[in-house]
């Protein structure tokens, strides 16, 4: 499988070295970033391009770096006041609005070549992340963008009808965003005096209750993996 | 009396669901009709959400494996295979060679299951009810084997990182005799359950290509079964693709694509098997391709026994960083109850990277996209899912159609809302 990638990855860097960037992945995928001023462009190629051909688009993933590497609970000031009981970290977060805080990830295959790429796209603004639509590229990405809107708050440019597709009538904000609680802001519950389910704020606070560790574990190292690397 | 004017003529817009047996779960299907001819169809989803890949952001690794037998709860260790098949990749591990044949045999019995319960409720929305009957009796035994190998009967959570949780029990719980049930029934019942697992799935193995027929006779056939379901909902090849189709309902359009063929995983390069593929696209064709893969199923099923009675050997790849220590040794050795405790409580650390575990599911193509920053808990989980690209396509399969065609489109779509709201 990774001889065929490498021979895959020849003929997408002829037809588009200038617009994508290898990233770096398992040995059996192949992934490109791209900027989101040329990702239309790309995507046409993609698809048309006969020696590429990526007829499907069988996923697209929104993603929030918000809090990407940081660890949620220090463990390594265990004093005698003991541990924060897990609430999440208050104080140094992260600026929400620092540029490339959200990609859009497209998961393509290719049935006539039998091959899948990865593309991925970061957008510039992170207080109005917006991006082209692929749709008029491959339909099924309506219902996947109409997702990401909903969830990360993506924008998608000439999208037909992005419309809020899996929360709830007049939701309010965007729940996959790393910076909305796991519990939600609001809950609801049934009013008998005015006879309907009404909203409320919910009466729980946020707990994590496993703390998220970052070890930094050298056996995934490749020169432990590999016995021909020297140490 | 003056012929009313054309202009006072309207479309009429009609709610299918949210409540609807037809609709194969909390499905709001927005019908704009005229008269009883579908113009647009708008559905709306996430009903059901429960923001599972959300939630398994906040867990380690090994805890959301049971979230994904909730996701399409209709195929469940299918779902299980996807996720635990990316952080493999991720940890770059390999299970023993019987796990993966333990995980083929689940995934085609998996596979089984669901296209009973598909056919048996496709049937009964188009107004064949002794099918469903049918389905169900079979469908018993296979949950009984679910029940026998991870202790419940549909959420298994029995597929890990690394392996499966356990060997395959020796032995097959029996039926019992009560004041319903006479010694001699009982004894009946019991007659396949004499042996061992594989003995018990080997039984079923042999009678079931009968029982595949009898559906057949009831339906293949069948008048009112083609008068359902021939040309309706048909889907071009072409098209098919650009909709991101997978599974039976790319087959059925004509297009020979199976992951389990062009991008085999675990054993499946060693199985005999045949892809049934469709011809015109249509409800019918999608129909046969689900038959027939049954059918093939039932041969991987078979074969997968065979091998795992001449090869016993461990299920769990050694790898003290992804499993847990043996039972025996955590009743003397301290470190290993330590391990124990930290391997539950707080997981194992993944290194950095991302990865697309794609699976060949009953219902399609089922995706599982990691991002890990090297923590004990994903960064994030996307489930690509099937049905949420079929369904997507609803409104133009429907377009033009009857209003109830639009019940025999959902149904042949193999609609599961677990999975399409996750």
């Amino acid at each position: 499988m990774s001889e065929l990638n490498e021979a895959l990855a020849l003929k997408v860097d002829a037809r588009l070295g200038g617009s994508v960037r290898r990233r770096p992945a398992l040995a059996r995928e192949l992934a490109y970033d791209t900027d989101a001023g040329s990702l239309l462009e790309v995507c046409r190629t993609l698809r048309d391009a006969p020696e590429l051909a990526f007829e499907m688009l069988m996923d697209l993933a929104g993603a929030d770096y918000l809090h990407y590497g940081r660890e949620e609970w220090q463990t390594t000031d265990a004093t005698r006041s003991g541990f924060s009981r897990g609430r999440i970290a208050e104080g140094g977060a992260p600026d929400p609005n620092a540029p490339g805080r959200f990609a859009v990830v497209y998961q393509l295959l290719s049935i006539s070549h039998n091959q899948r790429l990865r593309l991925a796209v970061r957008c510039e603004d992170s207080a109005e992340p917006v991006v082209d639509s692929v749709v008029d590229v491959w339909a099924s990405a309506n219902w996947f963008e109409r997702e990401a809107f909903d969830l990360f708050g993506i924008l998608f440019r000439g999208h037909p009808d992005l419309r809020r597709l899996l929360t709830d009538y007049g939701f309010i904000g965007h729940p996959f965003r790393k910076d909305f609680p796991l519990i939600g802001n609001v809950e609801v519950q049934y009013d008998p005096d005015r006879q309907r389910v009404v909203y409320q704020p919910v009466s729980i606070t946020p707990r994590v209750l496993v703390p998220k560790v970052i070890r930094h574990d050298h056996r995934y190292e490749p020169a432990l993996k590999d016995p021909q690397v020297p140490r | 009396m003056a012929a009313t004017p054309l202009s006072e003529i309207r479309n009429y817009t009609m709610n299918f669901g949210p409540q609807h047996p037809a609709a194969h779960g909390v499905l709001r299907l927005v019908l704009e009709m005229d008269g009883e001819v579908i113009q647009k169809a708008d559905p709306h989803i996430g009903l059901l959400h429960r923001g599972t890949e959300k939630l398994a952001e906040s867990k380690p690794f090994n805890q959301s494996i049971g979230y994904m037998d909730r996701l399409d709860y209709v195929s469940m260790m299918c779902n299980e295979h996807a996720y635990v098949l990316a952080i493999e990749r991720l940890l770059g591990i390999e299970p023993p060679e019987r796990a993966k044949y333990i995980r083929v045999m689940f995934d085609e019995i998996t596979r089984i299951l669901n296209h009973l319960m598909w056919l048996g409720s496709h049937g009964l929305d188009i107004g064949a009810m002794t099918v469903f009957l049918l389905c169900f009796k079979q469908r018993e035994e296979l949950m009984d084997v679910y029940e026998a190998v991870s202790g419940t009967r549909m959420h298994a959570t029995y597929y890990r990182p690394g392996g499966v949780h356990r060997d395959l029990p020796d032995a097959m719980p029996k039926y019992q005799a009560s004041r319903w049930r006479s010694e001699k029934a009982v004894a009946r019942l019991n007659e396949a359950r004499s042996g061992g697992m594989l003995d018990f799935i080997q039984a079923f193995t042999a009678v079931f290509p009968a029982a595949i027929d009898d559906y057949e006779t009831l339906l293949t056939d069948n008048r009112i079964w083609k008068q359902r379901t021939v040309n309706i909902g048909v889907v071009p090849p072409e098209r098919a693709m650009q909709l991101g189709f997978s599974g039976p309902m790319l087959r059925g359009s004509g297009v020979a694509w199976d992951l389990r063929k062009k991008q085999p995983y675990e054993v499946y390069e060693r199985m005999d098997f045949d892809v049934p593929v469709g011809v015109n696209g249509d409800c019918y064709d999608r129909y046969l391709v689900r038959v027939e893969e049954m059918r093939q199923a039932n041969r991987i099923v078979r074969q997968c026994v065979d091998w795992l009675r001449a090869h016993p050997g461990p299920v769990m790849v050694d790898d003290r960083k992804a499993c847990p220590p043996r039972r025996e040794r955590m009743k003397d050795d301290m470190e290993a109850l330590i391990h124990h405790f930290k391997f539950f409580t707080e997981g194992y650390e993944v290194p950095e990277g991302e990865t697309y575990a794609a699976v060949e599911a009953p219902k399609g193509e089922f995706g599982i996209y990691l991002i890990s920053d090297g923590a004990n808990k994903p960064y994030r989980l996307k489930c690509r899912a099937p049905g949420f690209a079929h369904l997507a396509a609803l409104e133009e399969m429907c377009r033009g159609h009857m209003l109830a065609d639009v019940v025999a489109v959902i149904g042949s779509q193999d609609i599961v809302f677990g999975e399409i709201d996750r």
